[in-house]
């Protein structure tokens, strides 16, 4: 089992040193350089010069690939020429937000995938089975951005039942009660929009787990011992159904990240990837970077922990 | 009829369209709006429709104007029968091509296997891993800003989950006896994978092809809602639905992005519904009897 997890994780060297040189490839082509922020019309070209040789700006490009990946390490992101400070800084204020959007959102995604997952597997072809297998239809097939717009039309504008600009009550002063009572408010019609669509892969995997474990052995032993249905499917079925999931969560974050743009856009959520947007369109391309690099390092690790977490849970992995 | 005769797929295919009453209305309304629409959209003149006519700004529908007008005076309903006419052919190219990539990256990588598979595999886990949606983002303010250059981004980073599905199904084909068979009489392995494997796999790849068209206009709305679509010059679906990024216009306006997004759903419910009905025909085990 070491070796294997010793192995996946050794991959991860090769897969964030391609994502690094991409994205230094990319910002090699992005007009703009450290210096370009700094830049005022009174200093001359012979001035800047200067500088780009001190900054080392001039040197060969596998050079400064290894300095840039060296500052990162040491957590230098450079400097947000829209914000005119640190990118840490800009990023660590947006971090949160999106932290806590994400958070709720996976747990209305599970919330109500598993059930529906396994009422649908356990009553195949009857009533629940029918509609649950409809709505993952309709939520596969329809676009986020279609879905959040009718939401926010919906819900927001017309029945008001929930606010739909930012991330909180601006009249509330921070740390009150209301305050976190408004914060929540501000998350859930944004979480449950992307949760909606985004169960749909989990209830078809489980359901399908579910109905192909019904007929393995050790359901008919556990059945012929006279445990009630109940316990059959909840206890014994479900562990062995819910193991995909496991694998899937990976990719489920990844999804679930990248769906935040769209919808942080749409309810004006002051998030990383409100911020990937405005920093691209502001052609603040170091924050871009950063936060390109970030997510990419999110998805890699977090692929490899759900493998991980696999090869742990999962003896039949372990053999081959 | 013969009896013993084996049905082509394409007979199955639209038996099984035919035989689903939802498939089939599904089908009908999608070709009526998409005649309609390009019937409509060969009588307009673009740049007539994209003229600014400040004066008469944001009205109301009305018998002149069916769906009123935008902020700076085009007529909606035009700019939505040119919009839905335009997103419908990226999509439909967009599609093909990363069909066409996918199909060939996946047959290669199922029917060799090995390290051909290992490198391909590899590729599409880490294209999947990383935030594929940002790099497009990045690309298009990268490029210059032309429809060529917006499908050949989204080809780019669309391929693989083509690829992917391809390579599954080719997988469990290359096994197969008449593969082996082929392999015996000294068929070249081009002329095995591409005419004896491919079509074995065609309804599959067609109800790829059909759904990826559907995401492909989900995914033209998103980037053109965030400001990163195809030229605007160009009407699309997307530039419709983007109106509602204005939350004024959103809420006192809902017709400048309400029948797009209605657009949307309709059309892609549709190809859904009729992608379905072709993956049963494609395989036995789930055809209705």
């Amino acid at each position: 089992m070491w070796k294997m997890i010793l192995r996946r994780v050794l991959i991860l060297i090769p897969q964030l040193f391609a994502l690094s040189i991409i994205i230094f490839v990319m910002a090699h082509f992005m007009p703009g350089d450290a210096l370009t922020g700094l830049i005022d019309p009174t200093i001359s070209p012979e001035d800047i010069e200067i500088m780009r040789e001190q900054l080392g700006l001039n040197r060969p490009l596998y050079v400064r690939y290894f300095d840039w990946v060296t500052s990162m390490l040491q957590g230098d992101f450079g400097r947000s020429f829209h914000h005119q400070r640190p990118v840490v800084d800009v990023i660590g204020e947006r971090l949160p937000n999106t932290v806590r959007l994400s958070l709720v959102a996976t747990i209305f995604t599970y919330l109500i995938a598993i059930p529906m997952g396994v009422i649908a597997g356990r009553y195949r072809e009857k009533i629940a089975d029918r509609a649950i297998i409809n709505y993952t239809f309709f939520a596969i097939a329809i676009p986020l951005i279609v879905f959040a717009l009718l939401n926010v039309y919906l819900f927001g504008f017309t029945l008001r039942w929930f606010p739909i600009q930012g991330s909180v009550d601006p009249r509330l002063a921070t740390g009150t009660f209301a305050y976190h009572i408004s914060r929540l408010q501000h998350l859930i019609l944004p979480a449950l929009t992307m949760a909606l669509l985004g169960t749909a892969g989990i209830v078809n995997i489980l359901r399908s787990e579910i109905i192909d474990n019904e007929n393995s052995d050790y359901v008919t032993t556990v059945r012929a011992k006279g445990a009630p249905r109940r316990i059959v499917y909840n206890r014994h079925i479900f562990r062995n159904a819910s193991l995909p999931l496991v694998a899937g969560f990976g990719f489920a974050l990844v999804n679930l990240l990248s769906g935040t743009a769209v919808i942080e856009r749409i309810f004006s959520f002051p998030g990383m990837g409100n911020l990937f947007v405005q920093s691209i369109n502001g052609r603040d391309f170091s924050t871009a970077n950063t936060l390109i690099m970030m997510y990419g390092i999110i998805g890699v690790v977090g692929t490899m922990l759900s493998d991980i977490f696999m090869i742990v849970a999962d003896p039949r992995i372990r053999v081959k | 009829m013969d009896v013993n005769k084996t049905p082509s797929p394409f007979r199955v295919m639209c038996r099984e369209i035919y035989k689903d009453k939802l498939a089939f209305c599904s089908l009908i309304v999608f070709f009526t709006v998409l005649i309609g629409v390009f019937i409509w959209a060969a009588l307009l003149d673009t740049s007539e429709v994209m003229r600014q006519h400040l004066l008469r700004g944001n009205l109301p529908p009305s018998r002149e104007f069916w769906l009123g007008t935008d902020s700076t005076g085009r007529d909606t309903f035009n700019l939505l029968i040119l919009g839905t006419r335009n997103s419908f052919i990226i999509a439909l190219i967009v599609a093909s091509i990363t069909s066409v990539i996918g199909i060939v990256v996946g047959l290669a990588a199922g029917y060799y296997g090995g390290h051909v598979d290992n490198v391909v595999m590899r590729l599409i886990d880490f294209m999947t891993m990383i935030p594929t949606l940002m790099f497009i983002i990045t690309m298009t303010v990268l490029l210059p800003n032309t429809i060529r250059n917006f499908g050949l981004i989204l080809t780019v980073f669309g391929w693989t989950g083509m690829a992917r599905s391809i390579r599954m199904v080719s997988l469990r084909q290359g096994v197969m006896d008449y593969v082996k068979a082929s392999k015996t009489l000294g068929s070249r392995n081009i002329v095995i994978m591409f005419r004896e494997v491919l079509p074995n796999i065609l309804s599959f790849t067609i109800v790829n092809l059909t759904l990826s068209i559907a995401t492909t206009m989900g995914i033209e709305t998103g980037l053109t809602f965030l400001g990163f679509g195809p030229p605007p010059t160009m009407p699309t679906l997307g530039l419709a639905v983007a109106n509602a990024a204005n939350p004024l216009a959103m809420q006192l306006r809902p017709w400048l992005w309400l029948p797009a997004a209605l657009v949307i759903l309709v059309m892609v419910l549709c190809i859904n519904y009729v992608g379905q009905a072709i993956g049963r025909a494609a395989d036995a085990r789930r055809r209705r009897v």
